[in-house]
């Protein structure tokens, strides 16, 4: 009797669970046991050879040991952040300019919504297209090209895919271009969720407005802040179809080669062992690193 | 001055525009001997009188599997058969093309009461080889007419295929030496095994000559008579020393360090890999040394085969002397339908050149397992060995045909000429080329190999590294595809 009491609003919660039953599914299904499988095989040698499967055999940690005392992996890991943060750091500045210019009430801005729109086209090409067309563009007989010479800028054409720093620049210039303007939205969203009594508050004290944006926004902004350097990192960190397609296959020297094309060059004969040591490494930095960026965000609070 | 700056941009963008549109038209090409005739199918071409149709149908009826299952990655074979196969109908066709522009999908045909069922996967990333590897992989367990029964392969990955248990020997099939001895040799030493089993057969050879520049010829050497020019490139010392008087006159020998690379690396002496190591042939060394020299002193450039930089010297305004390739690239791949192109103008002539070579071609592999073997017997007799139905093809789609007799008569026959050549009959051309060229150092894994190794030492030859980063670089990206071997 008790529990024929209890059960009607045990009827309700059930309701809770079953809605949920297809997002645990899907999650189950397609992360949490390629998730798990992942870190499995990573101790296995398993690849195959031709047609022919070899594997899985258990290796312990070798595959970590031959990925560690490679030093390739380091330079992946080192291009990867680079050209992260190339593209990254100009992006949040100039997100914030624009976000604090749209959302400051006495500029009073026109064409808001065009610029809004505009800013953010760039997010809506394919990654794969904007790629390809940066490599016209760019080519050696490309317009680029052609206009810098024929302008008299330069003697002769300039192999830009050639060189390491034009080509690094290119692909953050891309992830830039790509991404500010989804990061201003953001920005934008967190900055007219603050209260406009605060920056008038401000205002009557007398403040400039150079110290309403770093006294005021910036500290309520943190939230939002926190979580587009996170999800940007993130991103960053799994870079792959600007830099395969720009630079077809991370030329020159390796350069421009990011972990996540070096764990596709590695699936090429299904080897998911050594894949599978990559991916648990960007598991870990991924984590790692995402810590620190909260606690370097979050700590100055206290 | 933000004028300026809006203008330029406005103009590059439109430019870019322009560019984009032709560097696909250009790289739509690259899929493989003779892919730019698609639109050649027609039912009503097929000339069932010309052959034995009725007793093919008859011996393929008895105890066949009710599908033929076909793995390929564009519609070249279909045409083939649609054109040339007696008894083949068309039935439905269910592919749409992928963002990149190429087919995908499954057609329907019939040869008697058996369906004839095209799977077509572009090869674009793998595609078409992962795909194959795992039906192949799942062959066992497949219904008997869920079953793979003829893949089609390409040269850099045959062996592969022909190492493996899944592709079937020819001689299983019931065709025998005889029935194949007017092919060219190297057709069958790409699909012949390590224990030299001869396991799938092409309808095809893609031998390669150098297209000169007829214009530049009689500029630069006062002739663009073929053996006048082919005097100049008779060997690579020639080549490189002609490289040079090109240069002074204005032109570029060749586009790219890329171009050469198929004539050296047909002409090695070693397999990539020997004993699980991988192993540089001294001919491709030479390649890189060759190369380099060209690349420093200027003579030629290193963009990638395909790219616009490349394609440039399709229009006198390139100021190239030649290209390396077989008949497909002449005429399908190298603008000659565009007006002003030196092909528009039949303004190429081809002679031999250094060393003989090939690119290119489709080798038809039974698979293990199949239901259809009387039918896939069939089908590669008719297509690979019988000189009528080769001839046929010769004629109605410019292939060059696996079949010594009947190439050596064409090219004595002098009807046949091309106008893209202007009016040369290049047939004898191939023929000697190919005649001798050996292939027997293929490797299983000559695809990442090619790739890789041209990859890291135009990067050398760019000056961006040194030659022993370059070779490292090679070695650490071929480890990296294939765990299995060492350097």
């Amino acid at each position: 009797m008790k529990m024929g009491k209890r059960s009607k609003a045990v009827r309700f919660n059930k309701w809770g669970y079953i809605f949920l039953i297809p997002f645990l599914v899907t999650f189950v299904v397609f992360q949490l046991i390629p998730l798990i499988s992942t870190i499995v095989y990573s101790f296995f040698e398993y690849y195959r050879a031709g047609l022919k499967v070899v594997g899985p055999n258990f290796l312990g940690l070798q595959n970590y040991i031959k990925l560690f005392s490679d030093a390739d992996i380091w330079k992946y890991t080192g291009n990867t952040l680079i050209i992260w943060l190339m593209g990254f750091v100009p992006q949040i500045i100039v997100s914030l300019l624009i976000a604090a210019w749209f959302s400051d009430p006495s500029l009073r801005l026109k064409g808001q919504r065009f610029f809004k729109t505009v800013i953010y086209l760039p997010n809506l090409i394919m990654a794969a297209a904007f790629a390809m067309l940066f490599f016209m563009l760019f080519s050696k007989g490309g317009p680029v090209n052609s206009i810098l010479v024929n302008s008299g800028i330069f003697a002769e054409a300039y192999t830009f895919l050639d060189h390491v720093w034009p080509t690094r620049i290119l692909i953050a210039f891309m992830n830039f271009l790509m991404w500010f303007g989804n990061t201003t939205i953001l920005l934008m969203a967190g900055m007219m969720g603050i209260d406009t009594s605060l920056f008038e508050a401000a205002q009557v004290d007398g403040a400039t407005s150079t110290q309403i944006f770093f006294r005021v926004t910036l500290p309520l902004l943190k939230p939002i802040l926190l979580y587009v350097m996170i999800t940007s990192l993130i991103g960053g960190l799994q870079m792959f179809d600007v830099p395969q397609i720009l630079t077809g296959d991370a030329s020159p020297n390796n350069t421009s080669r990011t972990l996540i094309m070096f764990l596709n060059n590695n699936l090429y004969s299904k080897n998911y062992g050594m894949g599978g040591a990559i991916s648990v490494y960007l598991f870990v930095m991924t984590g790692i690193l995402s810590l620190l960026v909260f606690k370097f965000t979050n700590g100055k609070k206290k | 001055m933000k004028k300026k700056v809006l203008s330029v941009l406005l103009a590059a963008t439109m430019l870019t525009g322009i560019l984009a549109g032709c560097g696909n038209g250009a790289t739509t090409d690259q899929g493989g001997a003779g892919t730019s005739d698609a639109g050649t199918t027609d039912a009503g071409t097929t000339d069932a009188g010309s052959t034995d149709a009725g007793a093919a149908d008859a011996g393929a009826a008895a105890g066949e599997g009710a599908v033929l299952n076909i793995y390929t990655w564009n519609t070249e074979f279909m045409n083939r058969l649609t054109d040339h196969y007696p008894g083949y109908t068309k039935g439905s066709d269910n592919t749409e093309t992928d963002e990149n522009g190429n087919l995908k999908g499954t057609v329907e045909g019939k040869i008697g009461d058996i369906t004839v069922k095209f799977n077509i996967t572009p090869s674009k990333d793998n595609a078409y080889q992962n795909n194959l590897d795992e039906a192949l992989l799942g062959q066992e367990s497949a219904a008997a007419d869920d079953k793979v029964d003829i893949f089609l392969v390409e040269a850099d990955y045959a062996l592969k295929y022909v190492n493996s248990d899944y592709s079937m020997a020819v001689k299983d099939l019931g065709i025998t030496d005889a029935d194949i001895a007017d092919q060219y040799k190297y057709t069958q030493d790409v699909v012949t095994d390590s224990n030299g089993v001869l396991k799938g057969l092409s309808w095809q050879g893609c031998p390669g000559v150098m297209f000169y520049n007829r214009e530049a010829a009689k500029e630069v050497f006062g002739s663009d008579d073929p053996a006048a020019v082919q005097e100049k490139v008779k060997d690579w010392a020639a080549f490189n020393a002609t490289a040079k008087e090109l240069h002074d006159a204005g032109y570029s020998i060749v586009t790219s360090a890329a171009d050469t690379y198929r004539t050296y690396s047909n002409n090695v002496s070693s397999p990539w890999v020997v004993d699980g190591k991988i192993n540089i042939d001294e001919n491709l060394m030479n390649w890189v040394n060759d190369s380099k020299a060209l690349v420093d002193a200027g003579y030629i450039g290193t963009s990638e085969l395909w790219s616009a930089d490349w394609s440039k010297g399709f229009f006198p305004d390139g100021k190239v002397f030649a290209y390396f390739g077989p008949a497909w690239l002449v005429n399908f791949s190298m603008s000659a339908d565009t007006e002003g192109s030196i092909g528009y103008n039949g303004g190429w002539g081809a002679t031999e050149g250094p060393q003989g070579f090939f690119w290119g071609g489709t080798w038809i592999c039974a698979a293990t397992g199949t239901d259809n073997v009387a039918t896939i017997k069939d089908i590669m007799l008719q297509l690979t060995c019988n000189p009528e139905i080769m001839k046929e093809i010769v004629i109605k789609d410019d292939d060059f045909v696996n079949n010594k007799p009947t190439m050596e008569a064409m090219a004595q026959d002098t009807s046949y000429s091309s106008k893209v050549l202007g009016g040369q009959n290049p047939l004898a051309m191939y023929c000697a080329g190919v005649n001798d060229l050996d292939l027997s150092n293929l490797s299983d894994y000559d695809q990442a190999c090619n790739e890789e190794f041209q990859k890291a030492m135009l990067d050398y030859m760019k000056g961006n590294v040194d030659l022993d980063t370059a070779k490292e670089n090679f070695f650490k990206a071929v480890v990296t595809k294939h765990p299995d071997l060492t350097y």
